[in-house]
């Protein structure tokens, strides 16, 4: 049974240019142990349905319309404030993109780690500070005893989302939601982290859903893969289903278009592939597919319905009127 | 073919002077005597982590900060000694393309006269001209000259990113230094940008300095690669053997750290993971700057900065171990 399911979650934002659908029937599910990826362009809806499962989506202007959000049994949706505030942090718990600005200034890395350990579970205050030491330790930082006196200012950005990892784990969440845990690093510290992430994974049975934009990333942690595209998920499957066989044309533009790292380049070097256009405003998407403006596959049909997911294969499913064949003339 | 920029031993330090209560500050050494040369119409990529110096270098070959020592020239001509007013108009022949596209387009001015600018400081061409070489470099970067009129806010990043360009390429300068040009834009218009700028260095024979951490951006756009730690350049080479025969145990700690979508198994057998972080460069150590990281120090590593030298054809490395 799957640990969370999101089961065809709407939130709309009120802004100035009207109604935005900034999740659209978005669903998702993740097993114990299991590490989902959500890849797509900024503004696409990954960080959104982070928050919406959180129940964190800002509101005003933001609104869950409709949809559920279980873990478990429970409909997270329907939960009220004070229950919220029980799973935030014990349940499930997040790693956010800017370890620079997601921890307090005026508090050590200490105070804040045990925090959360106060709050969810009924300890004293020393054996809270003992076990956030102890979390400092269990992600690499070296003489946890003093570092866990330090303020955030004083340690180095890899530092500071070790701790962000120490303060999301201390309560061993069975769901890790991570935002773009490593964009503001440099390569060989998200390498560090990356390990980080999965040793700990396999040591609790974490489940992990990690938003990324770099195709890099999903090969080497995800064991599923969501490709979402203006609020909508487009394609799924396994990781070596979305980066081998691709079949919608938006996650073919998105691997394509990115110039991997190879270990022998050649001496020819084509042109990357370009996706035509933006994304559009979320604001004024139609009725059709929201991608067809930018496709190369595009039909009339697309211009009149969006796509639904249609199974392809063993845990592959895609959104694209083209691939599926309906609509074609 | 021959050298359109040359940089010799290059130092950049910053900081230093007394505290208030006596002693000596320490002064940074963000650029540490680095050379490397870039031969007309090719490009050289500079990767190195945050806090390599890589961005400081790309600032000191514009003289956009204070050099502690060294030589640069551009073609002939010595860059590195002008001052004033000699330096100002020696600028139309290079000119740079910022990271954050936002940031480095004055919101309260029309798109067209961001780029129209250089033209008029530099007193390029004659002014009656000026508007349609501008609406020329609107075609040129992929942008409509209508668009001339609009303010930054109304374009995309990738758009505004065009705009840099169209700006730097006003003065029809010879070199450009690129500072991370794609790394702010999202994925799917970074290639539009990248193909872009190797269209235009195909069609006006342009040099790029090219700045980047993404190791993936740089293989695809550069001739050649230096490497750069602790404010000196630790390997440098072509870009075929750097990326399938790197040398200095960094270099391949880099490249094994980087997730690429082609290793499919995830874990690659051969990942290097370095420990800790970098030492400060306030107070470097007095070897190799990499030896307190590297698995393969040995005591003469500690003790004495390895020479950059050329151990193949095109190919120099700053190791010890290596001969």
């Amino acid at each position: 049974m799957a640990l969370l399911e999101i089961k065809n979650i709407v939130v709309d934002f009120a802004t100035r240019a009207g109604k935005a659908r900034v999740l659209d029937h978005v669903s998702l599910s993740v097993d114990p142990g299991e590490t989902l990826g959500i890849v797509g362009e900024s503004g696409c809806g990954k960080s959104m349905t982070a928050l919406s499962i959180l129940g964190l989506v800002p509101s005003p202007p933001g609104h869950v319309t409709g949809g559920a959000v279980y873990l478990e049994d429970e409909n997270l949706i329907a939960a009220d404030e004070a229950r919220m505030r029980q799973i935030r942090g014990k349940d499930i718990s997040m790693i956010f993109q800017e370890p620079m600005t997601s921890l307090n200034p005026v508090f050590t890395v200490g105070e804040q780690i045990a925090e959360g350990l106060r709050l969810h579970e009924n300890i004293s205050p020393a054996k809270a500070r003992q076990k956030a030491i102890e979390m400092i330790r269990a992600v690499g930082i070296p003489e946890p005893e003093v570092r866990s006196k330090n303020y955030p200012h004083q340690m180095s950005g890899g530092m500071r989302q070790r701790v962000m990892i120490a303060m999301a784990l201390a309560c061993g969440p069975r769901l890790l939601i991570a935002d773009e845990p490593t964009t503001a690093l440099d390569v060989t510290v998200q390498a560090q982290i990356f390990d980080l992430l999965t040793d700990l994974q396999k040591e609790l049975n974490t489940a992990i859903i990690l938003i990324t934009h770099d195709m890099g990333v999903i090969a080497q942690l995800c064991d599923y893969v969501a490709v979402m595209y203006a609020g909508r998920v487009i394609e799924t499957g396994t990781k070596k289903t979305i980066l081998s066989e691709p079949l919608h044309p938006y996650t073919q533009g998105l691997i394509a278009c990115v110039p991997h790292l190879e270990e022998n380049p050649g001496e020819e070097r084509q042109p990357l592939m370009e996706i035509e256009g933006v994304v559009p405003p979320l604001t004024d998407l139609g009725v059709g597919c929201a991608f067809a403006p930018r496709c190369w596959r595009r039909m009339p049909a697309c211009d009149e319905q969006k796509p639904p997911m249609t199974d392809c294969g063993t845990s592959h499913s895609v959104a694209c009127l083209a691939v599926s064949g309906e609509g074609v003339p | 073919m021959s050298d359109l920029l040359k940089v010799e031993n290059l130092k950049v330090h910053f900081g230093g002077g007394k505290k208030l209560w006596g002693g000596n500050k320490g002064s940074v050494h963000a650029v540490d005597g680095i050379s490397f040369s870039v031969p007309q119409g090719k490009t050289l990529g500079i990767v190195g982590e945050s806090g390599s110096g890589k961005t400081t270098a790309a600032l000191a070959v514009l003289r956009l900060v204070p050099i502690t020592s060294g030589k640069i020239s551009l073609g002939d001509d010595e860059i590195s000694s002008l001052e004033g007013n000699e330096l100002r108009m020696a600028r139309r022949r290079f000119q740079i393309i910022f990271q954050d596209p936002y940031s480095s387009l004055d919101p309260r001015r029309r798109s067209g006269d961001i780029v129209r600018e250089p033209l008029d400081l530099m007193d390029v061409g004659n002014p009656a001209e000026r508007d349609s070489v501008v609406a020329e470099l609107f075609v040129q970067v992929g942008l409509r000259p209508e668009q001339r009129s609009l303010f930054p806010h109304q374009f995309s990043g990738g758009q505004r990113q065009r705009i840099s360009l169209a700006r730097a390429l006003a003065t029809k300068p010879e070199l450009i230094v690129c500072d991370e040009p794609v790394s702010a834009l999202d994925v799917a218009i970074q290639a539009q940008i990248l193909n872009l700028m190797r269209k235009l260095q195909d069609e006006m024979g342009l040099t790029y300095l090219f700045i980047s951490h993404d190791l993936g951006v740089v293989q695809y756009v550069c001739d050649e690669v230096a490497v750069m730690y602790l404010g000196r350049i630790v390997e440098q080479a072509d870009r075929r053997t750097i990326f399938s025969h790197p040398k200095h145990p960094y270099t391949q700690a880099l490249l094994s750290a980087v997730p690429s979508a082609k290793r499919l198994d995830g874990e690659s057998s051969n990942r290097i993971i370095l420990k800790g972080d970098p030492p400060s460069p306030i107070d470097l150590p007095k070897g190799c700057s990499f030896a307190a990281r590297c698995s393969y120090a040995e005591a003469k590593c500690h003790d004495e900065y390895p020479e950059f030298i050329e151990t193949s054809q095109n190919h120099r490395v700053a190791c010890h171990l290596i001969k």
